[in-house]
């Protein structure tokens, strides 16, 4: 079962009973805005320990419909992208696979 | 192409300057929120965060792979792999505001 947002917003409230669950959830917002705008920005986010985010720009280049085997030109485009840091790296693997 | 870094403690100010928490609160609430979702994927689940992205873990097999500087042939152990896929509205904003090039 995936965790959504909104269950994250609970866990964290539960473990903090003083603050409201509209400050939480304006807290993970906060945060997850904060790395949107930092990527938007073309800027690198550092996360210790989790990842990290970047940007990767992709030139523009000709591409071909699968289909019709036609020439169509597609507009130079970034995109997001995330590098796991080496701690989650080894979080995730040391209980074996 | 700006090339500056974003770190824990700019996301500990923009929650500080948002909530007006004190600046402690708002590093261990940052901390606290990394935590739970590196809790969730540790025990395989999916985190998904709506209009940011979703982080799955996927499992890979065992396969046969070369060290690179002697082309020597060695076995890579199954292991867990940890994918960020980012939302349309991600990948929108990020060509949206500046190409950035």
């Amino acid at each position: 079962m995936p965790m959504i947002k909104s269950e994250l917003v609970q866990r964290i409230s539960t473990q903090n009973p003083h603050l409201y669950q509209r400050d939480v959830e304006n807290i993970v917002n906060a945060i997850l805005g904060e790395i949107t705008s930092a990527l938007a920005r073309g800027d690198r986010v550092e996360l210790r320990g989790f990842g990290a985010f970047s940007v990767k720009h992709r030139p523009a280049r000709t591409g071909r419909n699968p289909r019709t085997g036609a020439h169509v030109a597609v507009a130079k485009k970034s995109v997001p992208f995330f590098k796991t840091g080496k701690e989650m790296r080894e979080r995730l693997n040391k209980n074996g696979v | 192409m700006s090339g500056k870094t974003i770190t824990r403690a700019d996301l500990c100010e923009a929650v500080y300057q948002k909530l007006g928490l004190s600046r402690t609160e708002s590093a261990a609430l940052v901390e606290l929120v990394l935590q739970e979702i590196t809790d969730c994927l540790e025990r395989g689940e999916t985190v998904k965060l709506s209009s940011f992205g979703s982080f799955v873990v996927r499992k890979k097999g065992q396969r046969i792979g070369r060290n690179p500087k002697t082309g020597k042939e060695v076995p890579i152990s199954p292991r867990r792999v940890m994918v960020f896929k980012p939302s349309a509205i991600l990948k929108q904003r990020i060509n949206a505001d500046g190409q950035g090039s």
